[in-house]
């Protein structure tokens, strides 16, 4: 593969990493000023990211390669197709959640703005990282810095159930990270590198058994941040962070990226040749199957809309490490593209459940009778986003889960598809019945019901992204050519060039 | 060729704590200059020296000009001007810090002060730069007790605390200097070179054996290693806050160099690893110290007290690493003798920045330090993401190469018990940066925070701090240079 030198990738990073100081130094006497290099930096960013696309597309991988640590381990970034994938995907959600986040701010009045817009562009700068890292070692750098810079947005509110929340979350990421720091001491000591390649370098090294306990450790050790089942206990209780947060964090760029990373290290640590040979694949796909149908039904039995949407992230993550699990090309090829689809979706439904909040303080979904007719715009977005989590064409969610079912009749293991298939009846079972009270029942007790939506800045990032999972489900290549690399991303992997 | 600069790292600061009581007694504003200049010199020859080593390989210097073995020799390899540069920087930088703290704790022994200071500087670098074993006893008794007495100008509870450390310490040095005294009677040298030449015919000595046994024990009581730790805590809590901040991050080390050098250089690794089972036991000696270093430090809410804990452990993964016998391992150690120095001179430098400005040092009070002293306090939750080995902070990279050369030696619990003890530093150091940044939820009605104005500590403590976090955040990133440069080198070929 063609490699090109460029200092794009640190370019990118060092946007957010400015903007973060910049944030700090302007403080919140000019909130106006500091908003701006918020929303400044997410423009930038994106834009660097996507002049990085066409030089991917083109089969080249961008390298920028920074310092040594020791024989066979460099800080080094390496921006191939799965990388691109993810650092569009979150660049450009970060633009969206900036200006959602200053709506939603301001209209609460939050305190502590100038350490949230900090935090914020900090946790890019992890994501970002996680996405260009080159070897284990620079990922787990990133992944660290998006673990910690996390924290203090989760416990934003300052009050006892947050900082619990915040504890909670520390807790699990931090001994995830733990057993990913002994992994990847492992992985180092087995093979003397940790540069990711296509198809897995571990291969030859170590027995077997060796290699099993090695898998285990790094699913498990990734998999806290990915909320795989029964390691997600953290991100429901992560709900008391305040709703853009939970948008961008719970929903991309913290949870996306333990995802990513797990399929990093399916399928580019391992590689579909190991896993076949070491049966593991079916253990983790059945794995996934696990989380994705228990996270459904424990969705149907939450009241607070934010908790049950926590529950459908974690459905839908399972479902993406279940793409990858089944090695074939058009499930790995649906997975990967499922980050994309899914982000959109779920930032959605996220902005809606915040752009109710400000509106009303109305947090459960028993509240929301009527809610329809006061905020149309918010919940047909809602809607949108819901029948998109459910799978129904023409949003985007339909074309992963076509290609996930079309994988695992692939792979010949016809189970997975009744797995997606019940999960998709038990999205709609606890996305239609928000749908059905919102616009068709009235209000308990009467009330306005005149047009009263939140305010533009929330309105339109929300309806933006609604509108967006449509587009990309008309047209998967639009604005972003996600599926074409992911196409490229699932070639590399299977090593069809 | 014999060039000046060893002797200048130490005779600078040695002549300079002589001049001090005299220019002290006509001007005493005039001390603190002149240790700034003394240690700036100290420190000049020892990057100087560092940059000699690496392009000449080791430097000796003859005392007096006496050819070894009958006379002093001052060897310096890239180890010594690795702990060379690190003594001498971190000293000066809490010399610098320790202006303000001293006018202010110890307002009639200005004078005293920083002549003792400077004695125990000079010990330490002379610990570091000599060839001598018996030469080393000596530096190692100047810096004891120099800091015997600095301890024992602290607090209330200092005298006593002082008086403690005294009799660990001296047992110590009774230990040391028995064995430099068998090890004589059985080769007729005190010449670590000449010694290791000599001594692999007598491995099987019982004397020797006797010897080595008594050097670990010595050495572990002046590096604090578990269980000979006792004496610790108390002193660094009760110390003068710019006490602490040079003896805490310094003394442990250079007893950690000391280890490194008997186990490695005078004994070589055929004897320490294969003779007898020393660093096996001394491994399992440390992962219980690491343990047991963090689990205390857990029932403490004194930051001084809770830090001195966490020194215990962090001085069990420096004996870890030495203790594993392994490269990784060995260079784990010594890359964290470099880190773990940085670390704990900014935690007590911002604990004594906390002391002089507000006067706490229970974790509960911390409530809005944040905004009191915003860069103090994010000096200290960087270095805590480093003492949690979160990167890119340096922590986490010596904390790789540990990791790393306990896998590769094999030892899954060590590995285990390695990462445990970074969650439970998590939990330790989390527990002081939610009181410090987290205000009570109530406290902020819909936005509005009450008002606090910033109150910094002085610039001539800000500095020292900033100065040594800058080292933790970009040293980690270097290490790989660092590793390249000089610690492949100090690592004993055979390993």
């Amino acid at each position: 593969m063609e490699v090109v030198s460029s200092i794009r990738p640190i370019l990118t990073l060092l946007v957010s990493a400015i903007a973060a100081v910049l944030i700090l130094v302007t403080g919140e006497r000019r909130r106006n000023l500091r908003e701006l290099w918020t929303v400044l930096a997410s423009v930038t960013k994106f834009s660097l990211v996507a002049s990085m696309i066409p030089t991917v597309l083109a089969g080249k991988v961008i390298e920028s390669t920074i310092m040594d640590f020791s024989p066979g381990i460099t800080l080094q970034f390496r921006v191939d197709a799965f990388g691109i994938f993810f650092a569009t995907l979150a660049s450009a959600l970060w633009i969206a959640t900036s200006i959602f986040s200053i709506g939603y701010m301001r209209g609460l009045n939050e305190h502590a703005q100038t350490r949230y817009f900090f935090c914020f562009a900090f946790a890019l700068n992890g994501a970002l990282g996680v996405a260009f890292a080159g070897n284990v070692l620079t990922l787990f750098i990133f992944y660290e810095i998006l673990t910690i810079a996390t924290f203090p947005l989760v416990a934003h509110k300052e009050t006892r159930e947050a900082i619990m929340g915040g504890r909670k979350y520390l807790a699990y990421l931090l001994t995830g990270a733990a057993l990913v720091f002994f992994s990847m001491g492992l992985a180092y000591h087995l093979t003397g590198t940790l540069d990711f390649v296509g198809g897995g370098f571990l291969q030859g090294h170590g027995s077997d058994n060796l290699l099993r306990l090695l898998f285990v450790t790094f699913i498990l050790g990734f998999g806290t941040k990915a909320a795989l089942m029964p390691i997600h206990e953290w991100l429901p209780t992560a709900m008391v962070a305040p709703t853009p947060v939970s948008a961008l964090l719970h929903a991309v760029a913290v949870v996306k990226a333990g995802v990513f990373c797990v399929l990093r290290v399916v399928l580019y640590v391992f590689g579909p040749q190991l896993l076949s040979h070491l049966n593991l694949w079916l253990i983790l796909a059945y794995f996934a199957s696990f989380t994705i149908i228990g996270s459904g039904m424990l969705a149907l039995a939450q009241d607070n809309l934010k908790r049950r949407l926590a529950f459908s992230t974690i459905n839908n993550l399972a479902i993406i490490v279940m793409g990858a699990a089944l090695l074939s090309p058009s499930a790995i090829i649906g997975g990967i593209f499922h980050i994309a689809g899914h982000g959109f979706m779920k930032i959605t439904l996220f902005f809606v459940a915040g752009a109710i909040y400000v509106k009303t303080r109305k947090e459960n979904i028993s509240e929301l009778n009527g809610i329809g007719r006061t905020m149309p715009i918010t919940m047909a977005s809602f809607a949108i986003g819901a029948m998109g989590i459910a799978g129904t064409p023409p949003i985007v969610g339909f074309i992963s889960k076509w290609y996930l079912c079309l994988g695992s009749l692939e792979a010949k293991e016809i189970v997975f598809m009744f797995v997606l298939l019940t999960s998709a009846l038990l999205d709609i079972a606890y996305f239609f019945p928000i749908i059905y009270n919102s616009f068709f029942n009235r209000p308990k007790g009467g009330g306005n019901s005149g047009f009263d939506e939140a305010s533009m800045l929330m309105v339109v990032p929300l309806s933006v992204c609604a509108i967006i999972s449509v587009i990309l489900g008309v047209a998967p290549d639009a604005f972003f050519h996600f599926f074409r690399v992911a196409t490229v991303a699932a070639r590399n992997i299977l090593g069809m060039g | 060729m014999t060039l000046p600069f060893p002797i200048l790292i130490i005779i600078v600061p040695l002549i300079t704590a002589f001049f001090i009581p005299i220019v002290g007694w006509w001007r005493r504003g005039l001390c603190y200059p002149l240790v700034i200049v003394a240690l700036s010199v100290s420190v000049v020859s020892s990057i100087a020296i560092l940059h000699m080593v690496g392009e000449q390989g080791t430097i000796r210097y003859y005392l007096g000009s006496w050819d070894p073995p009958w006379g002093i020799e001052y060897v310096i390899d890239h180890l010594n001007a690795f702990m060379a540069v690190i003594v001498s920087a971190i000293s000066l930088l809490v010399a610098i810090s320790s202006k303000r703290s001293v006018e202010r704790e110890l307002p009639q022994k200005i004078v005293y002060f920083y002549c003792l200071f400077l004695l125990q500087v000079t010990g330490l670098l002379g610990i570091v730069v000599t060839g001598d074993m018996f030469n080393l006893y000596v530096f190692l008794e100047i810096a004891s007790l120099a800091g015997y007495a600095l301890i024992a100008i602290g607090e209330d509870g200092a005298p006593f605390a002082s008086f403690n450390y005294m009799i660990y310490g001296t047992i110590g040095a009774c230990f040391y200097l028995l064995s430099v005294g068998y090890l004589y009677v059985v080769t007729g040298s005190l010449n670590m070179a000449d010694l290791s030449t000599i001594l692999p015919r007598l491995y099987h000595s019982k004397v020797v054996l006797m010897a080595f046994a008594f050097f670990i024990v010595g050495v572990g009581l002046k590096m604090a290693l578990f269980p000979l730790h006792v004496w610790l805590p108390d002193a660094y809590t009760y110390a003068p806050s710019a006490v602490s901040a040079l003896v805490a991050p310094l003394m442990t080390k250079v007893g950690a160099y000391v280890l490194i050098r008997i186990i490695f250089t005078v004994f070589k690794p055929s004897f320490s690893v294969a003779v007898i089972p020393a660093t096996t036991i001394l491994s399992w000696v440390a992962i219980i110290a690491i343990l047991f270093g963090c689990i205390l430090a857990l029932g403490q809410t004194d930051l001084k007290r809770m830090l001195a804990y966490v020194l215990i452990a962090e001085v069990g993964y420096i004996a870890l690493g030495v203790g594993l016998a392994n490269k990784a391992g060995l260079t784990g150690a010594i890359l964290h003798i470099l880190n773990d120095a940085l670390m704990m001179a900014c935690l007590f430098l911002v604990v004594g920045a906390i002391l002089y400005k507000v006067g706490l040092r229970n974790v509960h009070q911390f409530r809005y330090l944040h905004r009191k002293m915003p860069i103090t306090m994010a000096a200290f939750t960087i270095t805590a993401l480093s003492v949690i080995g979160i990167p890119p902070t340096c922590g986490f990279f010596s904390k790789w190469y540990l990791v790393l050369g306990a896998i590769s030696a094999g030892r899954w619990l060590f590995t285990a018990i390695l990462l445990l003890s970074s969650l439970l530093n998590a939990i330790l150091f989390f527990r002081v940066i939610e009181n410090v940044y987290f205000e009570p939820a109530d406290a902020h009605h819909g936005g509005g925070h009450e008002e606090i104005s910033i109150d910094e500590a002085p610039l001539s403590m800000l500095i020292p701090i900033l100065i040594v976090t800058a080292g933790i955040l970009s040293l980690g990133i270097l290490s790989g240079k660092i590793i390249s440069s000089i610690i492949e080198f100090a690592v004993p070929p055979g390993l």
